[in-house]
C-alpha cells in the first residue's frame, strides 16, 4: 500500500504540472489564438533561473519561486511585442510553428552550454524531511508542490472568472475590437495575457527543479502530454484544465503502480478513448 | 481562415506546361548525379526526405491539416520493412510492400482518430499519437529500443538489381522518388484534390455543397501517411538501419520545416525544402545543437517573413504555378 500512496503523490506532483502549463496554455489560447509550443521550453527556462539565482546570485528558492516567473515572463511579453503580435489574423498553424521554432531555439542553446544531463537544485531547508502520515511517509517538498499549485491554480481562476480585470480579458477573447471600443488596451492586454501564461509555466519550472532536476529538454517530453491534456479537457473552461490536469496525473500514478510499462503512455491512450466516444474533449467546445 | 497559398485557380494549360518542364528538369538533374561527383548518399537520403515532405505537403497544403507527427509513417515502415528484411529474410520489393502496407495500417487507425477534430487540435493529436508510438517502439523487442535495427541486408530488387551498389541503389530510389512525386501531383490535379483544396478554403461551404468533407481529409490522411511510409521503406536501403531518431518527434518538425521552407502548398517546395535542410544538416554536423537553433532561427525567420517558402516566393514572382 505504501507504495501505491507514493505513485499516487508522484501522480499528483505531476498532475501539478500538467495543471499549471494546461492552464496556462488555456488562458494563451483564448487571447492570442495561438498553442504555445514554447510553454515546454520556457518552464525549462524558469527551472534554469531558479537555479542561475541560487548558484549566481545566491537568491533561494523563496525568491526564484518569485523571481524567475516574472524574469521568464518578461522575456515571454518580449516574444510578444517582437513576434506573435505579427501572427494576429493568420492561420492558427502559423502560431504553432513560430513557436515551435521558439523552442527549438531556447533548448539549443541551454544544450549548447549544460548538455543534455540534469543539474542538482537542493531542497529548501525549511521543506526538507518528511512527515509520517500513518498510513504513509509524506516528503514535505511534494506536499508542499501539490498544495502550492492549488492554490495558485484557484487563483489564476479566481483572477480570470472573479475579477474586473479577468471580465475584461474574457470579453476581450469574444470581441477584442468591441472591447477596444469601451477604451480599453486590447493590445497590452494580450502581451499581459501571455506574460501570465509564460509566468506560470515557469512557475511549474521552479517547482519541478528540486524534484526533477534542472534539464535543457526536460520540458521537451513533458509539452507534448500536456498538449494530450489539452486534447482531452479542452481550452474552453479554465477550472476544466485545472480539473482534467490534475485528474490525469493521479490516472498516470495509478498506471505506475498496476502496470508500469503503460505509464509513459497511458495520458496518450486516455487521449484516443476520449476522442472515439467525446471527440469534442471532456469540456471543451466544438473547434 | 486565411489561405495558405495564392493558388487558387483551377489548372490552366500554361501552368501544366510550367510543371511538366520543372519536372523534367528535376527528373534530369537527379538522374545526373551519379556523373556529378557528388556524394551519391546525401542525394538518396535527400530524397528519401523530399517524399516524405511532399506526403507531408500534400495533407497541409492542400487540405490545410497540419500533422505534427508524420515521423511516425516513416519509422513504422522503417521498422517493418527493417524487420521484414533482416529477419524475415524477404526480398526488397516485398520489404518495401511491407513496410507501406504498415504504415497503411497506421494512418488508417490515426486518420480515423485525429480527422474527428480541427486545426490546432489536430496537430496536437498527430503529434501525441506519434509520441504514443515513440514509447511503444522504445519498449517493443522487435524495435531493439535505443540500438534499432541494424545491418539491414540491401539485397536483390526483382532478383537482378544489386542494391549494395551505390550506383544501382541510387536509380532505384531516384525511381521510387520519381514515381511517389508522380502519384502526389496526379492526386493533386485529380478531382479528388480540387475538392480538398475547396475543403481547406472554406470547409463550412464544401459541407453545404454536399461534399462529406470528413472521407476526404481522412482519405487524403491515408494516401499520405502511405505515401510517408513509402519514403521510410526507401530509407532503411539508405541508412541501413532503423531506429528510434525516425519516430522522435523532432523529427516530424523536421518535415514541417522542409516544406515550410520550400513553401506550403507548392509541389517542388517540399522537394527544394528537404534538400536545403539535408545540406544544412551535412555542413553544419560539428556544430552540434547549434544545428537546432538553426532550424528554429529558420522555423521563426519563414513563418514572419517568408511564409510563401523558397519556391511559393519564386512561383509568386513570376505568377506561375510551381
Amino acid at each position: 500500500m505504501q507504495a501505491l500512496y507514493a505513485q499516487l503523490l508522484v501522480g499528483l506532483i505531476n498532475g501539478s504540472f500538467y495543471a499549471l502549463l494546461s492552464l496556462g496554455l488555456a488562458v494563451i489560447f483564448g487571447m492570442l489564438n495561438i498553442i504555445n509550443f514554447a510553454h515546454g521550453a520556457l518552464y525549462m527556462m524558469g527551472a534554469f533561473v531558479a537555479y542561475f539565482l541560487l548558484n549566481l546570485g545566491g537568491i533561494n528558492y523563496w525568491w526564484a519561486l518569485l523571481l524567475a516567473p516574472i524574469i521568464v515572463g518578461i522575456f515571454g511579453m518580449i516574444l510578444e511585442r517582437t513576434m506573435l503580435q505579427w501572427l494576429t489574423g493568420l492561420d492558427h498553424l502559423y502560431g504553432l510553428l513560430l513557436t515551435f521554432g521558439i523552442a527549438l531555439i531556447v533548448q539549443g542553446v541551454f544544450q549548447n552550454y549544460f548538455g543534455s544531463s540534469g543539474l542538482p537544485y537542493a531542497i529548501p531547508d525549511q521543506l526538507k524531511g518528511g512527515m509520517n502520515l500513518g498510513f504513509m511517509f509524506l516528503p514535505v517538498y511534494r506536499g508542499w508542490v501539490v498544495i502550492f499549485s492549488l492554490v495558485v491554480c484557484l487563483a489564476t481562476w479566481f483572477l480570470i472568472e472573479k475579477t474586473r480585470l479577468g471580465a475584461y480579458l474574457r470579453a476581450a477573447t469574444e470581441n477584442p475590437t468591441l472591447v477596444r471600443a469601451f477604451g480599453i488596451n486590447v493590445p497590452r492586454m494580450i502581451t499581459l495575457t501571455y506574460g501570465l501564461g509564460v509566468g506560470l509555466a515557469a512557475l511549474a519550472g521552479v517547482l519541478s527543479a528540486p524534484i526533477n532536476q534542472v534539464r535543457p529538454l526536460m520540458g521537451a517530453d513533458l509539452i507534448i502530454v500536456v498538449f494530450a491534456v489539452v486534447v482531452i479537457g479542452g481550452m474552453g473552461s479554465i477550472m476544466g484544465s485545472i480539473i482534467t490536469g490534475f485528474a490525469l496525473g493521479v490516472i498516470e500514478g495509478l498506471t505506475k503502480y498496476f502496470y508500469p510499462e503503460a505509464s509513459n503512455t497511458v495520458v496518450f491512450v486516455l487521449m484516443v478513448l476520449v476522442l472515439l466516444v467525446k471527440p469534442t474533449g471532456l469540456t471543451g467546445r466544438a473547434a | 481562415m486565411t489561405a495558405l497559398t495564392d493558388d487558387t485557380l483551377p489548372m490552366s494549360p500554361r501552368a501544366m506546361r510550367d510543371e511538366m518542364i520543372a519536372f523534367v528538369v528535376m527528373a534530369l538533374l537527379l538522374a545526373s548525379v551519379p556523373f556529378t561527383g557528388v556524394y551519391p548518399f546525401f542525394v538518396m537520403q535527400a530524397l528519401c526526405f523530399a517524399l516524405l515532405a511532399c506526403a507531408f505537403n500534400l495533407l497541409i497544403g492542400y487540405g490545410g491539416l497540419l500533422s505534427f507527427g508524420h515521423a511516425m509513417f516513416m519509422g513504422t515502415a522503417g521498422y517493418c520493412s527493417a524487420h521484414a528484411l533482416k529477419v524475415w529474410g524477404l526480398p526488397p520489393e516485398l520489404g518495401i510492400l511491407v513496410g507501406i502496407a504498415a504504415a497503411f495500417g497506421l494512418s488508417l487507425i490515426t486518420g480515423y482518430i485525429s480527422i474527428r477534430r480541427q486545426g490546432i487540435y489536430f496537430s496536437m493529436i498527430t503529434l501525441a499519437l506519434s509520441q504514443l508510438l515513440y514509447f511503444i517502439y522504445l519498449q517493443a523487442p522487435f524495435t531493439h529500443g535505443e540500438d534499432g535495427i541494424q545491418g539491414i541486408p540491401q539485397g536483390h530488387m526483382f532478383g537482378v538489381l544489386d542494391l549494395s551498389k551505390p550506383t544501382v541503389l541510387y536509380y532505384v530510389v531516384l525511381a521510387g522518388f520519381l514515381a511517389g512525386f508522380l502519384l502526389i501531383y496526379r492526386i493533386i490535379n485529380s478531382p479528388f484534390g480540387e475538392v480538398l483544396k475547396s475543403i481547406r478554403e472554406n470547409e463550412p461551404r464544401a459541407i453545404s455543397l454536399g461534399y462529406r468533407t470528413d472521407q476526404y481529409k481522412f482519405l487524403a490522411f491515408v494516401l499520405s501517411g502511405t505515401l510517408a511510409g513509402f519514403a521510410g521503406a526507401l530509407k532503411v536501403f539508405v541508412a541501413q538501419n532503423a531506429s528510434l531518431t525516425d519516430v522522435h518527434w523532432s523529427m516530424s518538425g523536421e518535415v514541417v520545416l522542409m516544406t515550410l521552407v520550400g513553401g506550403l502548398g507548392t509541389i517542388f517546395g517540399p522537394v527544394v525544402g528537404a534538400f536545403v535542410i539535408i545540406a544544412m544538416q551535412q555542413y553544419l554536423a560539428g556544430f552540434g545543437q547549434w544545428v537546432t537553433v538553426i532550424q528554429g532561427s529558420i522555423f521563426v525567420i519563414c513563418v514572419l517573413t517568408f511564409r510563401r517558402g523558397v519556391i511559393g516566393e519564386i512561383a509568386h514572382y513570376f505568377r506561375r504555378s510551381l
